[in-house]
């Protein structure tokens, strides 16, 4: 466990390099981001192996940082963040074998990436908030220059978006947290400080500091109404920033209602818990239905992301351990299921077709053109639909089992967007891949469509899809850390409504 | 009381030492130089220049606190201390800047000029008495004047030396005003025995207008809303140099100067801006002016096209929040805003240094004139990614902790209940309205193609390259570690 910091580092470090790397050659600066993030994903893989589940937040490392503001640089995992340290891992990997194609400035394209997943290592491992929030800027601004360097689509006008919309949310999170610093008397930033000082507040200024913190937060999480910026800046980004986009940067939104809105306000969270679990649903069934009559193909994984991390915050919203655990286990299953999509979707076959439009996929028979990718992206569709067997089943039975307990009615509602992801799912199967049973089309008129799936792709998508198979079929490979860690001290506030 | 003379030659060594350095320069140049080139000219100015400002900080530190000088005429406490060494230290980061630019017409009198105007600033960061306070001031004004104005040959120099010099000159008047109404109600000219001639006192008219007037004169130095709008066209006209040098240097002299007025002079007139509808003072003009300069700063900059005004807009934003430092000074003391004004300073030289070295390759205005500056030098362009970023407030950079300082600071003075809580909850948000510009600036740097006219890599000084990589080097290493800075009050 004690290593887990080094993946931080690693990725930094790695960052730094493969920008030099990438003066001398390319293909140096891809094996140079390879490596960092094969070693810290190794890292947190060894981290994992020597954990041993239990309610205790497990410190790393705690060194004052600012003693005048008492911020310390306090590094600390539970089974919660061991989960999406793994998963960032398995995304950065994936992700960068999807961008093995990219020719132009590379170093630069994996200094950039590597920067940000450094930042995610980093908020995922933060105890602090100050810490917890300078990571988590840290791994906004790379997200800019990912997109609008080697983005498609509207690249620029995308960047700017999500960079703005990110940055709104994190001066939301700012002023919260300053709020409750100064009102609150605090000693330092520690999250337990924050905590201790918030019950000080009185009952409307939580109210109100945890409306800030929580959009804030959200905004990230791709929260209906807030979530418009998901799609452009997904469909804009270059493959490998999508895959780790809504892989794992959509996370770190929720992630931070989880770790920091809600144990610090739970007087909030009662109080505005109606009005984030009907905009969950909204967002649900709203992104879910715009998916299905979406005519770019990138879009329907765009608008199916917003619709699947609306059951995470569905789940944080019922606010039960058991719905919770199974927000988290969503956030990976969603992470490792949105990755596989965009990787089909953007590097296997726009890269191949230079289309997008399923008006025009539609009269390629793809799923002879492209086996292997049609192949990957009818598993990666059934798993996004919640078929039992993949990842997605657990976590969103998890999640409506455990908002049962809270409301029927949203849980019912949700139920009705699990339909509609079936069936923009498969509507974008059907168009895309089996749109054309034409027997005249094949590999020798289609010439450009020929080049072979190379071998990033397919150990990428290997890797991704026994994520998600070994999950769905053994879910309690990660429950078993999720569950306990749900009865830390932080986390009991949240359940007992405050810190005593 | 102590009226020692040799206390008071030690107290002003590094003014003395600047002075000697700038006659130095001018005698070189005068005496040995007359045949060399332009450049050589100017780089033996720029290195005698910078040995007198670096021994200027030698001098500075090991004088150290010596407390009250010369009666109470100059007090050289810490915080005296540390901020000439702020302001010398950006003083040696213009002479770097200045090394990059394109070369000027009379470089030994250029350098010779901001040496003047570093004692100046070194001496307001002493001065405890008004009319110390005001010769300095006018010192450092009337050089910056001058090096606004130093490009000859320009228009736009010219008419940004007038209109800095036309505000400047009425602001000055507005502070003898100001001062003189002070003195004839207190009889003082010391600020200690201002704040105790005035401790018990209720508000006159008199000196509420002596209040407004000094408020005004500040806010004309400081460039901010409503008295700002010399700072474009200064900052668009003048040399690159000076923009640099008035946006950094002359920021930390000028708050350190008026921090003292106000807070050890009128603390006792500060009124509060802890709740609403409080005592008035000077607090809530402050506060008025930051609101203003936020907003004004911020929306403005967001219409820019051109890169220097741009920054021009983006130092008047900047300035709302260091008057936001003024008022959270109450509780915390000068630490968050000198932290602040110092980084800031550092950021925005450096962004000129990029910029100047960039108009001695071909010309650098409009912001499209920085397309594909990653692939025409990658350091400037790391550079320059490092100075926007830390202006827009982005961690682990040190304007970002300078922000956060700031604000964490000033919601202690009231929570939000009040005027002081409202305004940083505002900047809090323009912060993030800022981003779009500073990105503007940045995808032009970093994404956009070269234009075919300007794509031959560019050839960067080997001074400038030094001056840029610490300051970016300083820049970061701050903000990581802030405390060291912290630590000295």
């Amino acid at each position: 466990m004690n290593l887990l910091p080094y993946a931080i580092y690693v990725s930094f470090a790695g960052a730094a390099l493969s920008l030099i790397a990438g003066m001398r050659s390319a293909t140096l600066a891809r094996w140079t981001a390879l490596l960092t993030a094969v070693a810290s994903w190794g890292i947190t893989l060894y981290a994992a192996c020597g954990f041993t589940p239990s309610s205790e937040v497990l410190t790393l490392i705690d060194i004052p940082w600012v003693s005048q503001l008492g911020i310390h640089y306090h590094l600390a995992a539970d089974g919660i963040s061991l989960t999406l340290l793994v998963l960032t891992g398995l995304a950065a990997t994936a992700g960068i074998l999807f961008s093995w194609n990219i020719e132009e400035r590379t170093g630069e394209f994996f200094a950039f990436y590597l920067a940000l997943i450094g930042g995610v290592y980093g908020v995922f491992l933060s105890a602090d908030a100050f810490l917890f929030f300078v990571f988590y800027e840290i791994a906004i601004v790379p997200k800019y220059f990912l997109i609008a360097n080697w983005g498609s689509t509207n690249r620029e006008y995308g960047a700017m978006k999500l960079a703005l919309y990110s940055f709104a949310g994190s001066a939301l999170v700012l002023a919260g947290l300053l709020w409750i610093y100064a009102t609150g008397h605090a000693e330092g930033f520690g999250l337990g400080q924050l905590a201790q000082a918030a019950v000080t507040i009185t009952h409307g200024q939580q109210v109100a500091i945890f409306a800030l913190i929580f959009t804030g937060f959200a905004v990230l999480a791709g929260m209906f109404p807030f979530h418009t910026w998901a799609p452009t800046g997904h469909v804009a980004a270059p493959t490998g920033a999508s895959m780790l986009l809504a892989g794992v940067v959509m996370k770190l939104g929720a992630y931070g209602c989880l770790r920091v809105a809600m144990p610090l306000l739970p007087a909030g969270l009662e109080f505005w818990q109606p009005v984030i679990a009907w905009l969950a649903v909204a967002g649900i069934v709203y992104a879910g239905l715009v998916a299905l009559v979406q005519q770019d193909f990138k879009f329907v994984i765009g608008y199916s992301s917003v619709s699947h991390m609306g059951f995470v915050l569905l789940g944080l919203a019922a606010a039960n351990p058991a719905a919770v655990a199974g927000a988290v286990l969503q956030m990976f299953s969603h992470g490792v299921i949105a990755g596989l999509l965009f990787a089909v979707v953007g590097r296997m076959v726009y890269e191949r077709t230079h289309t997008r439009q399923l008006e025009h996929l539609r009269r390629l028979p793809l799923h002879r053109l492209m086996p292997f990718a049609a192949v990957v992206f009818v598993i990666a569709g059934l798993a996004s639909m919640g078929m039992p067997g993949f990842s997605g089943f657990p976590a969103e039975l998890t999640i409506l089992s455990g908002t049962w307990q809270v409301s029927k009615v949203w849980a019912l509602v949700a139920a009705v967007g699990v339909l509609v992801a079936a069936a923009f799912t498969l509507r974008a199967i059907q168009v895309a891949f089996f749109g054309s049973t034409d027997e005249a089309t094949d590999v020798t008129t289609h010439p450009h469509l020929m080049a072979p799936v190379t071998w990033p792709e397919r150990t990428g998508a290997i890797l991704l899809l026994g994520a998600t198979l070994l999950i769905g079929l053994k879910p309690d490979l990660l429950l078993n850390w999720i569950v306990p860690s749900l009865q830390s001290p932080l986390m009991q506030a949240v359940w007992h409504g405050g810190v005593r | 009381m102590n009226y020692s003379y040799w206390i008071l030659a030690r107290a002003l060594l590094p003014e003395m030492t600047l002075v000697a350095g700038a006659l130095c320069v001018l005698g070189y140049d005068l005496l040995r130089a007359r045949h060399h080139t332009a450049a050589e000219r100017r780089s033996a100015a720029l290195w005698i220049g910078a040995t007198a400002v670096v021994a200027a900080l030698i001098d500075s530190i090991s004088v150290g606190r010596l407390g009250a000088v010369y009666g109470n005429t100059l007090a050289l406490d810490q915080l005296a201390v540390v901020a000439r060494a702020g302001v010398l230290g950006l003083t040696l980061l213009t002479l770097g800047v200045t090394a990059g630019a394109k070369n000027a017409r009379h470089p030994a009198e250029y350098v010779a000029i901001i040496l003047f105007a570093t004692s100046g600033f070194t001496l307001m960061c002493a001065a405890h008495q008004l009319l110390v306070a005001f010769v300095a001031l006018e010192l450092a004004s009337l050089s910056l004047y001058v090096l606004a104005g130093f490009d000859k040959d320009r228009r736009e120099s010219a008419e940004a030396a007038l209109k800095y010099f036309l505000f400047g000159g009425m602001a000055s008047a507005f502070l003898l005003f100001g001062f003189s109404l002070i003195y004839g109600t207190t009889g003082e000219l010391d600020l200690t025995r201002i704040a105790f001639a005035i401790m018990h006192g209720e508000m006159t008219p008199l000196l509420a207008i002596a209040l407004v007037m000094v408020i005004v004169a500040f806010g004309f130095k400081a460039a901010a809303a409503p008295f700002h709008l010399w700072a474009p066209d200064a900052y668009e006209g003048a040399p690159t140099p000076s923009a640099a040098f008035i946006a950094s240097a002359s920021k930390v002299a000028g708050f350190t100067l008026f921090f003292r007025l106000f807070w050890s002079g009128l603390s006792a007139t500060a009124g509060d801006v802890s709740v609403a509808g409080n005592a008035g003072g000077w607090l809530i003009l402050m506060a008025l002016l930051s609101g203003a300069s936020l907003l004004l700063g911020n929306l403005a900059a967001l219409a820019q096209t051109n890169v220097r005004r741009l920054l021009a807009y983006s130092a008047i934003a900047h300035t709302g929040v260091m008057l936001l430092g003024v008022i959270a000074a109450e509780i915390s003391g000068p630490g968050p805003l000198f932290y602040y004004v110092a980084t800031y300073g550092v950021a925005t030289a450096g962004a000129f240094g990029v910029i100047a070295v960039l108009e001695a390759n071909g010309g650098c205005q409009q912001i499209t004139d920085l397309a594909g500056l990653s692939r025409r030098s990658p350091l400037l362009a790391g550079c320059l990614l490092v100075f926007i970023l830390s202006l827009a407030g982005i961690p682990p950079l040190a304007g970002f902790f300078g922000k956060f300082y700031v604000f964490a600071a000033t919601l202690k003075v009231g929570g939000v209940a009040g005027p002081a809580g409202w305004l940083t909850m505002l900047a809090i948000a323009l912060s993030a309205l800022a981003l779009y510009y500073y990105l503007i600036v940045l995808k032009q740097a970093l994404v956009a193609a070269p234009a075919p006219e300007r794509s031959g890599r560019i050839r960067v000084p080997a001074a400038a390259a030094i001056t840029l990589v610490v300051a970016a080097g300083l820049v970061v290493f701050l903000g990581v570690f802030p405390s060291l800075v912290l630590g000295l009050f």
